[in-house]
């Protein structure tokens, strides 16, 4: 992306020397652009990255117009993200870049309503007319330029190349852009499932301009004519065309000027030629000159390595850690009696590895590579080049596959294992220090952590979708200062003052390192700060230890980001002990498959042997399911012979099988309750002279939905529910959604509201409800506050609710007088008016039938136990709020744990729920309170195991989380949590769920003798279960 | 606020403890012997709160760790102990107990900390408990924590909250008030930078001593808010005329209690508006505690909850509102300064906007808080929010366009506030609408 405008040297020179000339200077947070006008022409530009060198960059650009510029008095103006220290350090106005750019734009383009302009990091809407107003991101808002950026690493190709691919789509995935983490989490399977990159490049596009206009139009609507500025915008293409597609914009109303990517210089240049003080071109040039000499105080740690002696100890003491290499060659083997080898494969969601091991550990031959988005025609390429060293001198006698591609490279390949990666990387772990209580693994994508006990896995963590910033995150950013991530890491080793950055997702380091940038860091400061960071990230918010010594005493780290030396140095300094990095700290999974292939000790690997390789071939197409409401995006891969592999579906329906006899029976409260709810549609009126009241399915209305239907129906009026839930429906409600960090449950709301009005029901109902139903199990019955007061927001935020009546009463569900009361100060004079008494016998009937309700589901719970009891099958709780039931919300996460062979219950159905618990925390809210008596239940009872789901943005479940965990570990049990969001990766939760059941059969043989009495005291009888 | 009773102290029984031990009483013993530390938010306000406190036997400390450019030490110990996912304030406010604790300045055996519990539906009541998991992971198990609320949530023996305590507390707050009140009102005036807050710290010392010196005096207070209001009308070199004009723009800051309040939560907010040459706005700690009281007698008039209480607080409020009128009529009366609205006005003001009954966290009064702003002629609010805060979701960022609608001159921006979010993200913003600002006080002077 460089490129230098043409001056108009032509212009200039007929101009007389003695008028001003007005620079502007824009530095964001990847480019740098300057513009000279001079009698009210533009005169020069330039648009260039700064590689983070925003000084010298600056100095460099207003070098070359010195001579342009020449005598002429100059006025000039920095703006930007970065450009305020160079600013103040130099001495120069400084003016925010959303107002130059507010200001250039009315000044230029009088008519426009609206601009949208996406820089390196930031996302800016202004509107111009009815009220001028202008917004930036929040500071979790990605989906701008270093995001594309990001998208294209990962695509493997450069961002012009992206967009050209984007150009031939045929479909679009839903890939979240909140933040590149998220997105990664969503794209990395569809590449890895085989989706074309050029579907792939077109989603990202969508997924930033949605996420534009969801977080910054907030409730506005961007219509009329509408300016797209930007580096971005000015680039992509596919990118213009997908925004041009989201606000429905032709081609007269979305405007891309020529002037685009330097709209804020020129801003700048208008804010500066307004201004009266003049400086002279020499002073200009010394002031930045100044300040580039500037020494500046950011805020940084201490060096990871003092001296190079520090540093050559430090790398001989790991490089004990060594597996025996032997080529192939050297290994015994002949025609006659082959040599046995083992392969094991890790398809990681970054990189591809393989190993091939031989009978004693040695390691035969290893790859590590980025699967560049085809890790099927790499490990196809693998496997030529080893049958070829092989020959017929060695024969691979079992394989296994791990990682998130495993499913589709065991399909592909004929292999004969897939394992659960957390298992593989404890076996290849336990090779180099049988004793090891921990391990810890930051791979490109994901971090993982176990701790073992007694031999077994005692816990898993895995990094939640926000706070990643792994290997690929250092991998990234190394790239976009202009560094390969070797060169980086080794700037880092020595650097004399790391910057502090902070320790949460992508987008806030991002910001973290543009202040150290500001502040002057060098690229060396900067690698050391993020390897601290990526450190500190791992400690404290995946495993959330409090100090080193909970982490164990043989500490064993892995994954591709630990060859980076300055990563494990901070690991090292952060814990303060030493621990064991294995030299082949990048093949863990793939080396822990291998000696996991050797276990099996087949007779003869089913492994695709050369010949049938020779004439492999892979296709994938896109398709969707409508096996049921999930409606899953499904990529179907053709092998050579025309299997089939298909993936991205949630249950075993869309996999094309049919299910086994008797599989659709397993219980499932999810499913219950959800036909529960939607059976009441049917006892609905069909027909109401008095009117329809709408119910928005949706937040509260999961738990409550049985009574007011029953109320309303009671009193006469026909019942309308919105939905179902789904993606397109959240999408109807997204333009009115004012905060983009509220969970997805509130925010689907919108959609549903939407959906009412459209069904034109004459009211619409959802009251604030401070309280919930008291169900004595707690200090207090509170609801959270975004359940309780959602609608007070809908009421401000939603243009089309105000059309239709909203019903939002302050109501005491407890107290049925109070109740009463309250409903007929509501309705008495609605739908035709009501009497108290009325009112009072509709009452009674729907708490009544609340009641029954909650009775029906807590005995199918305990019928769910026994069922599954009777047969042997493991229990579920699959907890968290009512409203995760929702399809759209819970994305099919209970028919992936039924197919598991879990019965699956909810927090509310199971037996036992109403002693009170008690807990650590101030236990006032309802569902928490479940919550609490769940992780009891599941504590009591040996073949019940609970998994939580958490809604990104629950700001409460920060506490739930750690108060469950407590629970349930104090029980001697294992805690899952899986975090949902708009988009949840199904593959991710997958390896979770399998994890855990791993984790059970590895520990059903024997439970360690464990000090911990509580641990004994629960035996764990799971050697009886099985899936 | 919750009505219930007491949650029961763990019985020894650690069947159920999941792991924690048995929670510490601050007994009648230790009042005597141990220090109580409390954090800070609203530093001149607190300073004269732990004197009263310690005139009714108790010895307290008010703790200053990371407010003297050593936040670093206090975010970092708030991000090791707390789960970081928590809100920023508990992050703050825990990291400062734990790094005091860990300072060496303190015999750890003799400490006891204290900590606010409002009880209500945000996260916010769930401080305490967070405290004491961080306590035990730090190693500090054996030190005792203290609610202070008045909902009766938990009691400890040693520590009460008594109904004189409660009064003298609450010339703390309005003397605390009207010092910021005037701090901020001098500040963007004056000649000599940091004259005011020389001033108001002086203040602040004497007034702690005196609420220390026998029976409160009514009399002598109101005296009192006059010599202040006196004093800093007399600061040397500040221009009156310009300040009466409202010369420089004038930025409302609302929001969530502690960063609104607390320089080490919103990054110095009042420091950066005075130096982009701002004049920051902001109601008094009594508005909160005026909103707490309101909410408990809406609590019965919307649900029919708590008749008694509902009561008794009637009696507090209309007893609070008394005295906050008295204040402002002596910044009435000097005539030289921008007095603060009257909560009676307050309370009426976001009615059509947002229901009463939304009550959790700063529930309708961040709302009502606007507006007031809006009233009093500051057209540009900065809303402070810590990152994630559930409430503000409703009554900050949801409100910002019906307000808009109302009053499309009024320039609003929302900031978060968190562990990872940096300064000059949020600076960045700020000037953005300290920007806007400027243009449209050139325009209506024009």
């Amino acid at each position: 992306m460089q490129e230098n405008m043409q001056n108009l040297p032509k212009a200039w020179e007929t101009m007389d020397p003695s008028i001003p000339a007005a620079i502007g200077i824009d530095i964001g947070s990847t480019t740098a652009k300057l513009v000279v006008f001079c009698d009210g022409k533009l005169v020069y530009s330039c648009y260039e990255r700064h590689f983070s060198q925003v000084r010298p960059k600056t100095l460099e650009l207003l070098l070359r117009v010195k001579d342009m510029v020449g005598h002429r008095p100059v006025r000039v103006a920095i703006s930007g993200s970065a450009g305020l220290g160079l600013a103040k350090a130099a001495g120069i106005p400084f003016v925010q870049e959303v107002f130059a750019t507010g200001e250039v734009i009315s000044h230029l383009e009088p008519d426009t309503s609206a601009v949208i302009e996406l820089g390196g990091e930031d996302a800016k809407v202004i509107f111009f007319k009815g009220g001028m107003d202008e917004r930036m991101n929040g500071t979790c808002a990605g989906g701008t330029g270093a995001f594309i950026d990001q998208m294209a690493t990962l695509l493997d190709v450069t961002v012009e190349e992206m967009d050209t691919l984007s150009l031939k789509a045929n479909r679009i995935y839903p890939i979240a852009s909140r933040c590149g983490v998220f997105a990664k989490t969503d794209i990395q399977p569809l590449l890895n499932q085989g989706a074309a990159k050029e579907n792939i490049a077109a989603s990202i596009y969508a997924a930033v301009a949605s996420q534009t206009i969801a977080g910054l139009a907030q409730g506005r609507k961007i219509e009329g004519k509408v300016m797209f500025l930007g580096g971005p915008l000015y680039y992509c293409q596919g990118l213009r065309i997908a925004f041009k597609d989201a606000l429905k914009l032709d081609d007269a109303h979305a405007v891309f000027p020529e002037y685009g990517r330097l709209s804020v210089a020129l801003g700048a240049a208008l804010y500066a030629s307004a201004s009266d003080e003049t400086v002279a071109m020499e002073d200009l040039l010394a002031g930045v000159e100044a300040s580039t000499r500037e020494k500046l105080e950011a805020a940084h740690t201490n060096p990871l390595f003092e001296s190079e002696a520090e540093y050559k100890h430090f790398c001989d003491r790991h490089a004990k850690a060594s597996v025996k290499v032997v080529y192939p060659a050297d290994y015994p083997g002949t025609a006659e009696a082959p040599g046995n080898v083992y392969l094991g494969v890790d398809c990681g969601s970054t990189t591809t590895k393989l190993v091939l091991m031989g009978e004693h550990g040695e390691l035969i031959y290893s790859y590590y590579n980025s699967n560049r988005g085809n890790p099927v025609g790499i490990v196809k390429e693998q496997l030529e080049e080893i049958y070829a060293l092989c020959g017929d001198r060695l024969v691979i006698k079992g394989s296994c596959v791990t990682g998130y591609g495993e499913e589709l490279i065991r399909h592909a390949f004929h292999m004969d294992r897939g394992l659960v990666e957390t298992m593989a990387h404890f076996t290849a772990a336990k090779y180099f220090n049988p004793q090891v209580d921990f391990i810890l693994d930051i791979g490109g994508q994901d971090i993982k952590c176990f701790k073992i006990k007694g031999d077994a896995i005692d816990s898993i963590m895995l990094n939640e979708a926000c706070s990643s910033g792994c290997g690929s995150f250092i991998e990234t950013f190394a790239r976009s200062m202009g560094y390969e991530v070797e060169a980086f890491a080794k700037l880092g080793l020595f650097a004399k003052a790391p910057v502090e950055l902070g320790t949460r997702c992508t987008v806030f380091m991002n910001s973290s390192v543009k202040q150290a940038q500001k502040d002057g860091a060098t690229v060396g400061d900067i690698s050391a700060g993020l390897s601290r960071s990526v450190v500190k990230n791992a400690i404290y918010k995946v495993i959330r230890a409090a100090s080193a010594d909970e982490l164990g005493k043989h500490i064993v780290v892995q994954g591709g980001t630990f060859y980076n030396d300055a990563v494990l140095r901070a690991f090292e300094t952060e814990i303060g002990g030493e621990v064991i990095r294995p030299q082949i700290a990048g093949l863990m999974g793939a080396f822990g498959a291998a000696l996991h292939a050797r276990s099996l000790a087949l007779e003869k690997s089913t492994l695709m042997d050369a010949e049938a390789l020779s004439t492999f071939t892979h296709s994938s197409k896109a398709a969707t399911c409508h096996g049921c409401g999930n409606n899953c995006h499904l990529t179907i891969n053709t092998f050579a012979g025309g299997e089939k592999y298909i993936s991205g579906n949630k249950c075993e329906r869309g996999a094309g099988k049919k299910l086994p006899e008797g599989a659709d029976i397993i219980p499932n409260l999810h499913r219950f309750k959800r036909e529960g709810l939607a059976a009441l549609a049917e006892t609905a009126l069909t027909h109401s002279d008095r009117g329809t009241i709408g119910l928005p399915m949706a937040l509260g209305m999961y738990e409550l939905a049985p009574l007011w239907h029953r109320l309303f129906t009671e009193l006469g009026l026909r019942v309308v529910f919105s939905g179902p839930s789904s993606r397109k429906l959240y999408l109807r409600g997204q333009y009115s959604i004012p905060s983009d960090t509220a969970c997805y449950p509130a925010k689907i709301m919108h959609g549903h509201i939407e959906d009412l009005i459209e069904r034109g029901v004459d009211a619409i109902f959802y009251p604030c409800l401070t309280y919930n139903v008291d169900e004595g199990t707690g200090d207090n019955h509170y609801n959270c506050p975004v359940v309780a007061y959602y609608s007070e927001l809908l009421k401000g935020n939603m243009e089309s609710l105000r059309k239709t009546e909203f019903l939002y009463p302050y109501l005491n569900i407890n107290q049925p007088k109070e109740l009463v009361k309250e409903l007929y100060a509501l309705l008495k004079d609605k739908f035709g008016g009501f009497t108290k008494s009325q009112i009072k016998s509709a009452v009674q009937k729907a708490l009544a039938a609340y009641d029954r309700w909650m009775a029906d589901v807590r005995a199918e719970g305990e019928a769910a136990v026994k069922w599954a009891r009777a047969r042997g099958n493991r229990i579920m709780i699959l907890s968290g709020r009512p409203y995760h039931i929702d399809p759209e919300i819970g994305h099919g996460i209970d028919a992936l744990a039924t197919s598991l062979g879990f019965a699956v219950v909810t927090e509310d159905s199971i037996a036992g729920l109403t002693t009170k618990t008690s807990v650590n925390v101030l236990n006032q809210w309802t569902y928490h309170a479940r919550l609490y008596a769940a992780a009891r239940y599941a504590v009591a009872n040996p073949d019940v195991q609970m998994v939580q789901l958490v809604s990104f943005g629950c700001g409460l479940d920060a506490i739930t989380t750690d108060e469950v965990r407590a629970i349930l570990e104090s029980g001697g049990k294992l805690y899952t949590q899986i975090k949902i969001d708009e988009i949840t990766n199904l593959g991710a939760v997958t390896i979770r769920m399998r994890s855990l059941i791993g984790a059970l059969e590895y520990t059903a043989d024997g439970v360690s003798a464990e000090d911990d009495k509580k641990a004994s005291r629960v035996k764990r009888k799971e050697a009886t279960a099985h899936v | 606020m919750s009505d219930k009773k007491n949650s029961p102290v763990c019985d020894q029984n650690c069947d159920t403890c999941n792991g924690m031990p048995p929670r510490v009483i601050f007994t009648e013993e230790m009042r005597k012997e141990y220090t109580i530390l409390f954090p800070t938010m609203l530093p001149r306000h607190f300073k004269i709160m732990e004197k009263v406190f310690n005139y009714y036997g108790y010895h307290t400390e008010l703790l200053e760790d990371g407010t003297h450019g050593d936040s670093k030490t206090v975010i970092d110990a708030g991000l090791k102990y707390v789960h970081n996912d928590a809100c920023y304030p508990a992050l703050l406010v825990i990291g400062q107990f734990i790094s005091a604790l860990q300072s060496g300045r303190y015999d750890t055996h003799k400490v006891a900390l204290l900590l606010t519990q409002t009880g209500g539906g945000c996260r916010a009541s769930n401080y305490i408990a967070l405290l004491r998991k961080a306590l035990v992971n730090a190693g500090f198990e054996y030190v005792p924590v203290i609610s202070l609320n008045v909902s009766g949530l938990e009691s400890m023996p040693g520590f009460k909250l008594t109904i004189p305590m409660i009064h003298r507390l609450m010339y703390a707050i309005l003397y605390g008030d009207l010092l910021l009140l005037l701090v901020n009102q001098c500040r963007p005036y004056e000649a000599v930078k940091g004259t005011a807050e020389a001033l108001a710290d002086q203040w602040s010392t004497r007034l702690a001593k005196e609420m220390t010196e026998g029976a409160i005096n009514y009399k002598k207070i109101k005296k009192t808010y006059r010599e202040i209001i006196a004093s800093f009308a007399a600061i040397d070199g500040v221009d009156c005329d310009a300040r009466r004009n409202h010369e420089k723009v004038r930025v409302g800051i609302v929001g969530e209690i502690f960063v609104k309040f607390s320089p080490l939560g919103n990054n110095g907010l009042e420091d950066f508006l005075v130096s982009e040459d701002a004049e920051p706005v902001m109601g008094g700690l009594i508005d909160f505690v005026l909103y707490v009281v309101s909410n408990a007698m809406l609590d019965y008039e919307l649900y029919g909850i708590g008749k008694m209480k509902a009561k008794i607080y009637k009696i507090a409020d209309k007893f609070f509102l008394g005295k906050q009128d008295d204040l402002i009529a002596a910044v009435k009366e000097d005539g030289r300064f921008v007095p603060p609205t009257s909560f009676r006005i307050t309370r009426t003001l976001a009615r059509d906007y947002v229901g009463m009954g939304v009550k959790m966290g700063e529930g309708w009064l961040l709302t009502a808080e606007i507006f007031e702003l809006i009233h009093e002629g500051v057209g540009n609010v900065v809303i402070t929010q810590p990152f994630g805060c559930l409430p503000n979701h409703i009554v900050g960022k949801g409100m910002m366009k019906p307000i808009k609608e109302t009053y499309p001159d009024v320039n609003l921006v929302a900031i978060d506030y968190d562990a990872g979010a940096t300064a000059i993200n949020q600076e960045n913003r700020i000037k953005l609408m300290l920007a806007n600002a400027k243009k449209n006080k050139g325009k209506s002077h024009t």
